[in-house]
């Protein structure tokens, strides 16, 4: 399957909106499931102090 | 050499276990995730039907596989613990449900965006869609009634029986287009026949099933991990924890 050019590939057959509709929001929400369990970790270790075994560097400030 | 099943069983070994594991399933679902989708655009060619809007069944059938899937998980773990009082296990049921319900509003939302170029509808009340979308309550059910109860325990033993109750949805979700034969069409692929589906499409999913899997169990694992800390934070070991972390 080879897309002739970049804006056929984003055009999709047409079906642009409803692929790439779908993608996006599936990255989305998995992106922001990521964080939010980040973020729950990072608001446990605010409460009780640092814990070992947390990436030393991103969250060293 | 006796094998003691329940060395993981005791949240602080499960919370160790658990952090060496989840780079490995990372690892596994980004290298999955980038040759399905590679697959998926690349090598599976044009539907003569539905042309490219197929594409989106990489993401779809992934998501609704998992979302079924992982409620019978989060049955079976919240059952042990309501018949075992294992605290582990009921939290293990609770670090389940958000990435479950997460599949299934993706399964839901790429579906009707599916719908609508092939059916030329978002929704139809077709028995398949109306048993994800209870499924979809039964996760968010099982959520909010825990977050409901301010004791864990007594959380654990209402969600199970959520959870337990729930579980019959789960066949009449995957048997729904066989009974119902509404809109939604029936299985291309299933065990006891071969999969109605071009070779490479069929990789370009399984390589996505895969990667769901690998990055459900590293997203689970970790929150439950968090889980664990935030249950256990009067414990000696998470004390320990906290001071080594402190030293650091």
């Amino acid at each position: 399957m080879s897309w002739s050019s970049v804006s056929e590939f984003f055009s999709m057959g047409g079906y642009g909106l409803y692929v790439w509709g779908s993608y996006i929001v599936t990255f989305i929400c998995i992106a922001g499931e990521i964080l939010l369990i980040s973020n729950r970790r990072r608001t446990l270790e605010k409460q009780y102090g640092l814990i070992h075994g947390v990436n030393r560097k991103r969250d060293s400030k | 050499m006796a094998i003691n099943w329940f060395k993981y069983s005791s949240p602080a070994s499960f919370y160790f276990l658990a952090g060496k594991m989840i780079p490995i399933f990372v690892f596994a679902a980004v290298i999955l995730l980038i040759a399905g989708l590679y697959v998926g655009f690349f090598v599976a060619p044009t539907d003569f039907q539905q042309g490219e809007a197929y594409r989106i069944i990489f993401i779809h059938v992934p998501a609704a596989w998992m979302s079924m899937f992982l409620y019978v998980v989060m049955a079976f773990w919240a059952g042990i613990g309501l018949a075992f009082n294992t605290r582990l296990s009921s939290m293990f049921a609770t670090a389940i449900a958000p990435t479950g319900a997460m599949f299934t509003f993706i399964a839901l939302w790429t579906g009707a965006l599916w719908g609508k170029p092939m059916w030329g509808t978002w929704w139809v009340w077709d028995a398949r869609l109306t048993s994800e979308l209870i499924l979809l309550f039964l996760y968010i059910g099982f959520m909010s009634l825990q977050a409901a109860i301010d004791d864990p325990r007594r959380a654990d033993k209402a969600g199970a029986i959520i959870a337990l109750v729930g579980v019959v949805n789960i066949p009449i979700i995957y048997f729904s287009v066989q009974w119902w034969n509404t809109l939604h069409q029936g299985a291309s692929v299933s065990i006891n026949q071969a999969p109605s589906m071009a070779t490479t499409m069929l990789m370009g999913m399984l390589i996505m099933v895969l990667a769901s899997w690998m990055y459900s169990i590293a997203v689970i694992l970790k929150r439950a991990r968090v889980i664990i800390l935030e249950r256990e934070s009067h414990t000696a070991w998470v004390a320990e924890l906290r001071k080594k972390g402190a030293e650091q």
